[in-house]
């Protein structure tokens, strides 16, 4: 027996062994230094070919990160475990970063193609960034309904068929608390970012008087049903009614007169960044025509950068579902809610809506 | 006729459990060769997701990354977790039995538990990338080779060895040559154990892991919010089809390998 001891020990030593060399290995891999950028971003939100062309032209190596949801992003950020330099959220998130001053200024006296950004989205912007400051935009779009042209009597042009009870059990709509409260609060003619109980309470009941009409609550799925003839209306985001419409011809897509949520995806540079002249460089390289052309035509959501539309072949100049005229937009406003005691009434109403 | 009614109740019933687990596979395959992005639209017969996967540089790197995470992984905690084997069962009652509960431990951990506590650990003293990932996945695999490698240590008979060592054998030679042959049943089944299980993780990975390391499950994650690419589809349905290669192939070796394992026993023995 004693001999099996030692013969215990031996091989912890070894395992003990391998294992240090293995970290060794990677251990230098993972080691930060100046020319290396951490970014975080959604998934399939970057072209990978820019990222490489990137590398080749500046020397500076990326370090990329993807996540699926802002609150995700705004956990793992948060929890400091990784040194993120630059960051591209959403709207209310990144009021939420402003506010707990996470994020440092942009110096855009750096930038040379700042100004291929469109005036319009820098005052959408002003919603979460009031003087322009800290976000870069980076991509938009609408929340509006997504319907079948063979199933429905005539255009649609307001919420308003989601709720007259026209289509009851042909509905799909959003499996969110977000997106379900806005459009309702839009439809009723409140802000979407109200915080008066009152006017959530009414959208609530507005929202438990439909349930009956509605045959479900989806996320991804919603387009698709509609595209499979499964339901008539649903209620989607602009770049999933762009892919219904191209799978289906028959759809349409409107944003309601009474106005909707317009989204807005937008870069910024974290207070912790230690290259923030890296992290301009590859903001302006992205804002670039060339880049912004190739990564507009890998992701397909609405571009902020105008030359985007200018170099595409005329046929695509027309896309109304990636560049929607001004005044579809004129009623939207960007959600920029942050107020936790509105979002706890919200989340428990939902919880109450999908319980009954 | 009760009898035959019985009997095709239970063939239904196995239909039925057949269909429900091979269903949704069935249907991963066929969009897999679906030309058209849609779940829901049939484009025609392609197999341009298979070409595409070829030259889509992000899946190889994730995929590789994931071999060579679960080899490395199931590699290392094999080593540890055998000589922990062996030393567990060499302890006394009362001690063999506290160390075997604290090895459960793990395993019936929520993996989310374990994810979090490793990152919050791991940070203390690395940033995280590869490396992490790799420390997550060998702890969470030594159990699982304890488990596959103790029924064997308990079983094995150690008077071969003291025989070897008696005959002149060197503790080495003695070691690897007459107590690891005894053990290797289990420590086969217990590095393939660890393999699949770090090939499966996701939860432990994704809290361990540093910015740009990517496994495949983590990859697939992020692509939840602009829609799962048919590239996926194509990727699956490779690594099922895989999946039946190997299990067609190890089901049929065993009749060989029983054989030949009887008689080198029978040699030792006799």
């Amino acid at each position: 027996m004693y001999m099996i001891r030692k013969k215990t020990l031996a091989l912890i030593l070894t395992g003990i062994m391998i294992t240090i060399t293995a970290l060794g290995v990677f251990g230098c891999e993972v080691s930060d230094s100046a020319d290396t950028l951490t970014v975080f971003n959604y998934g399939e939100y970057l072209d990978p070919d820019m990222i490489k062309l990137f590398t080749k032209e500046t020397g500076i190596k990326i370090k990329y990160e993807e996540a699926t949801t802002p609150e995700e992003m705004y956990t793992k950020f948060k929890s400091g475990a990784i040194g993120y330099d630059l960051l591209c959220t959403s709207d209310y998130m990144l009021k939420r970063l402003i506010n707990e001053n996470e994020v440092r200024e942009i110096d855009y006296s750096l930038f040379q193609y700042k100004d291929n950004i469109g005036q319009k989205y820098w005052d959408f912007s002003k919603s979460f960034d009031p003087e322009n400051k800290y976000t870069l935009p980076y991509f938009w779009g609408t929340l509006g309904i997504l319907y079948d042209t063979t199933k429905v009597n005539g255009k649609i042009d307001s919420w308003d068929v989601l709720f007259n009870g026209e289509y009851a059990g042909q509905i799909i709509m959003q499996n969110a608390v977000r997106e379900t409260f806005q459009i309702t609060e839009k439809y009723l003619g409140y802000s979407l970012n109200t915080t008066d109980r009152d006017e959530i309470q009414k959208a609530y009941e507005t929202l438990l008087k439909q349930k009956p009409d509605v045959q479900a609550y989806l996320v991804d799925e919603a387009r698709d049903e509609v595209v499979a003839g499964n339901a008539a209306i649903a209620v989607v985001y602009s770049g999933e009614a762009y892919l219904g419409h191209k799978y289906n011809p028959d759809l349409e897509y409107v944003i309601p007169k009474e106005g909707s949520n317009v989204w807005l995806d937008s870069w910024c540079i974290t207070k912790n960044c230690k290259n923030t002249e890296a992290a301009c460089k590859f903001l302006d390289f992205l804002c670039r025509d060339d880049v912004a052309l190739k990564n507009f035509e890998f992701i397909y959501y609405s571009t902020p950068n105008e030359t985007v539309k200018e170099n595409l072949p005329p046929e695509d100049q027309n896309d109304k579902y990636m560049f929607p005229d001004d005044s579809v937009t004129e009623n939207c406003e960007v959600c920029t809610l942050t107020d936790p005691e509105t979002n706890e009434l919200l989340n428990k109403l939902w919880k109450e809506l999908k319980a009954n | 006729m009760v009898e035959k009614l019985k009997s095709l109740l239970s063939r239904f019933y196995i239909l039925i459990i057949i269909l429900f687990l091979y269903s949704p596979i069935a249907v991963l395959i066929i969009l897999s060769f679906n030309d058209s992005r849609s779940r829901v639209v049939w484009g025609g017969f392609t197999i341009r997701w298979y070409a595409a996967l070829l030259h889509n540089s992000q899946i190889r790197v994730a995929l590789g990354t994931t071999f060579l995470l679960a080899f490395l992984s199931a590699f290392i905690s094999l080593v540890i977790g055998t000589a922990a084997a062996l030393g567990i069962a060499s302890m006394k009652k009362r001690s063999h039995k506290l160390m075997m509960m604290i090895t459960n431990i793990p395993m019936l951990n929520a993996d989310i538990v374990t994810g979090i506590a490793l990152m919050l650990w791991i940070i203390q003293f690395m940033p995280l990338g590869f490396g992490s990932v790799l420390i997550a996945h060998i702890t969470f695999n030594i159990p699982y080779v304890i488990l596959a490698v103790m029924p064997k240590v308990k079983t094995m008979n150690i008077s071969i060895y003291n025989a070897g060592r008696d005959l002149g054998a060197g503790p080495l030679r003695a070691f690897f040559e007459l107590m690891l042959p005894q053990l290797s049943g289990g420590m086969i089944s217990g590095f393939f154990m660890a393999f699949t299980m770090s090939m499966d993780d996701f939860v432990i990975t994704y809290f361990t892991k540093g910015a740009g390391v990517n496994t495949l499950s983590t990859m697939i994650y992020g692509e939840i919010k602009k829609g799962i690419k048919p590239e996926i589809y194509a990727l699956s349905t490779m690594i099922f089809v895989l999946v039946l290669v190997i299990l067609m192939i190890m089901n049929n070796m065993p009749a060989k390998e029983k054989r030949k394992g009887e008689e080198e026993r029978g040699n030792v023995y006799d």
